[in-house]
């Protein structure tokens, strides 16, 4: 077998990034949304704790501060959705279009 | 193969440390059976206890004072018919009880019940056991979704809502217990000294405890004592038991998550449950009572006190032996085998971390005889309202306290 | 202690985080997709093992899986699932989000293959990350370095607090 490279990592970090992308662009459901936004957010801390096996600890500090960021997200994101289905009994995301006269 | 047994003997290491598989699986499965039989104790325990407490007498036919109750009880919930929902999400039900096990048992990996006994020895161990045992819950939000069924979404509902609360004063309490570790003088208000570099490894922690002289329930006198009881109420209320068994409270909810569940999958649940208890106090003993330290190291030291406290596991199962009737001679053997002196060395750390142990799993049942049950909102208030600020307040006192 | 068996682990967790990945983004069901990235979330803790991070694979469990996806599974039992389960899953745009994400794709294929600094750069010796202080090497750096840094995101995490209590509060 090939032995794992960093190069591995990153491949593996591209495509959940780019599940994480069609997931935001195509899927209705805000919570399915909010979760395809957690993917690519995990995308990009792979890729720094990958870089950081080669340059020093600082990619896994800044995996921490991402999923810091993430838990932030998480929680105005749903505080959001919680306060948008309660207006308007819906979940989803084409529906949001009170600015959009 | 006879060395790569015996090599394992002669180490001071942890089997993950020494990097033997054989010796670790072999404590895997100690550790396994030991859970199970302690949970079956457990169970007989509890029903007798409560019991004499109502001033009844709990189970008495099965054996000699109700003592194979519970393997009757085991037997007929095997045999039962495992009935699912027919509305059921069935993967998810499936999965849901075997989630809860297992991450009741993984935990255990990383539990010292001695210097060299535990599975492996982690960099992050008590971050692992809190992060693992956090994923319990997700199997109970799964059981009470899957049932789609009301009385087990409600049950799912408070559950995480619950875990979540009082995950967070748990944690605060034991940062404030990991920063103790970093403080590296000897006595109970002792600071500074040394590199200054704390440790998340529990068998760090425990010798970091040995170093300092003092069990971190008692550093910094009554900061270490509040540290420990906001954990010990946390960890009450994220095992869901009484008096914050609101998932399951019986008069309001049936019985919570696994109203749908029956038999073994049932049985599950009860395993994980009570395993999940030793588990989190397993991690109060670690942190705060010294883990399998003995009683008063430094007060009343010397090889005579050495001897005198390792004898203790032998003559507690003397006392037990002496207790008993029935197959009370079998307790006796082991008694008198545990007074042997190579057994009595690997043993008594062992004896006192389980015996510590053991008083937090009696301390939860008395809870449970004694309490009555909080409502949602108390439960909320006690959580945010009270244990977080306390957690907090402490973990600010006690870095002050350290630096000073 | 070293990993073992690399190639293996690599492969079994980076085909469980991909395949527990499209499930997460093509599932009807909310809860099923919450479940399919809890799967996701704990092999990338995996990989962070492998990659010398056990601090990091540590937060990643209990704060992402046990924590942020606990918090998904309880707003996804709040708000009903029954009615959304039945309705288009998928917007108007799907054609238009695909062509983008493959060209997006296409973008990735051509960095990783045609880069000369970053097949170099990949030829770097790996660091020596010191495993059995990782915590305490990560923690100097969190509290000396960065933290200027790592103040910010407390505050970031205040207003998130405060932000999500006034959004989900009904009156205040």
């Amino acid at each position: 077998m090939v032995p794992i490279t960093p190069i591995h990592y990153l491949i593996l970090a591209a495509a959940l990034f780019t599940l994480g992308t069609i997931g935001v662009l195509t899927r209705r459901n805000v919570v399915i949304v909010l979760m395809s936004i957690e993917l690519i957010l995990n995308a990009v801390n792979l890729n720094l704790v990958a870089f950081s096996r080669m340059w020093g600890l600082q990619g896994q500090v800044f995996a921490i501060f991402v999923i810091t960021d993430a838990a932030a997200e998480a929680a105005v994101g749903l505080g959001i959705l919680i306060a948008f289905f309660r207006n308007k009994e819906t979940v989803n995301v084409d529906e949001v279009d009170l600015l959009k006269w | 193969m006879r060395d790569y047994f015996y090599s394992y003997l002669k180490s001071d290491a942890t089997p993950g440390a020494a990097g033997n598989m054989l010796w670790a699986f072999i404590y895997i499965m100690l550790i396994f059976m030991g859970l199970s039989i302690a949970v079956i104790a457990m169970n007989w325990l509890e029903r007798k206890v409560l019991a004499h407490m109502q001033v009844r007498l709990g189970p008495m036919r099965v054996g000699p004072h109700g003592l194979l109750q519970p393997i009757a009880d085991a037997i007929k919930l095997l045999i039962k018919e495992d009935i699912m929902p027919a509305e059921a999400d069935k993967l998810v039900f499936w999965m849901a009880p075997l989630i809860v096990v297992t991450t009741a048992f993984t935990t255990f990996i990383v539990v010292p019940f001695g210097p060299q006994h535990a599975v492996t020895d982690m960099n992050i161990g008590i971050l692992f056991m809190l992060g693992v045992s956090s994923l319990g819950v997700l199997g109970i939000v799964m059981a009470g979704w899957a049932s789609n069924s009301h009385y087990p979404l409600i049950g799912a509902l408070r559950s995480s809502a619950q875990m979540v609360s009082y995950e967070v004063a748990m944690g605060l309490a034991v940062v404030s217990a990991v920063l103790m570790t970093s403080l590296h003088g000897a006595g109970i208000y002792a600071t500074g000294g040394g590199s200054g570099m704390g440790t998340l490894s529990m068998i760090e922690i425990v010798r970091a405890q040995q170093e300092q002289q003092a069990w971190f329930a008692f550093k910094f006198f009554p900061l270490g004592l509040v540290a420990m009881f906001v954990f010990a109420v946390a960890m009450v209320a994220e095992t869901n038991r009484a008096p914050f068994d609101l998932p399951e409270a019986e008069s309001e909810l049936t019985a919570g998550f696994h109203t749908e569940y029956s038999g073994f999958r049932w049985s599950l649940f009860f395993l994980a449950e009570y395993s999940a208890m030793i588990a989190v106090s397993s991690i109060l003993v670690t942190l705060w009572l010294g883990g399998w330290l003995r009683p008063f190291p430094n007060l009343l030291a010397g090889p005579t006190w050495d001897l005198v406290f390792s004898l203790f596991p032998g003559l507690t199962f003397l006392a037990l032996a002496g207790l008993t009737s029935g197959f009370g001679a079998l307790l006796g053997l082991i008694g008198l085998i545990l007074f042997i002196s190579p057994v009595r060395a690997w043993v008594q750390d062992i004896y006192w971390f389980v015996a510590k142990v053991a008083v937090f799993m009696y301390l939860y049942i008395w809870y449970r005889g004694t309490f009555p049950r909080y409502r949602f909102d108390q439960l909320m208030k006690v959580g945010w309202k009270v244990l977080l600020p306390t957690g907090l307040g402490v973990l600010i006192v006690t870095a002050i306290v350290g630096v000073l | 202690m070293a990993p073992v068996a690399t190639p293996f682990f690599f492969y079994l967790l980076s085909g469980l985080a991909l395949i527990s990945g499209i499930l997460v983004i093509t599932r009807r069901n909310p809860v099923h997709s919450a479940l399919a990235l809890i799967l996701t979330l704990l092999a990338l803790a995996g990989i962070y093992l492998m990659l010398y991070a056990p601090f990091v694979a540590g937060v990643q469990i209990i704060l992402y899986a046990g924590g942020i996806m606990v918090l998904f599974l309880f707003v996804i039992m709040l708000v009903n699932v029954g009615r959304a389960e039945k309705e288009r899953q998928f917007n108007k745009q799907w054609l238009l989000a695909i062509a983008a994400t493959v060209g997006l794709g296409i973008v990735f294929v051509r960095v990783f293959t045609s880069s000369q600094t970053l097949t170099e750069l990949l030829k770097r010796p790996l660091a020596q990350l010191p495993e059995t202080s990782n915590t305490q090497q990560v923690g100097f750096s969190l509290y000396g370095q960065y933290m200027l840094a790592f103040e910010i995101a407390s505050l970031l995490l205040l207003v998130a607090i405060v932000g999500a209590v006034v959004m989900a509060k009904k009156r205040i």
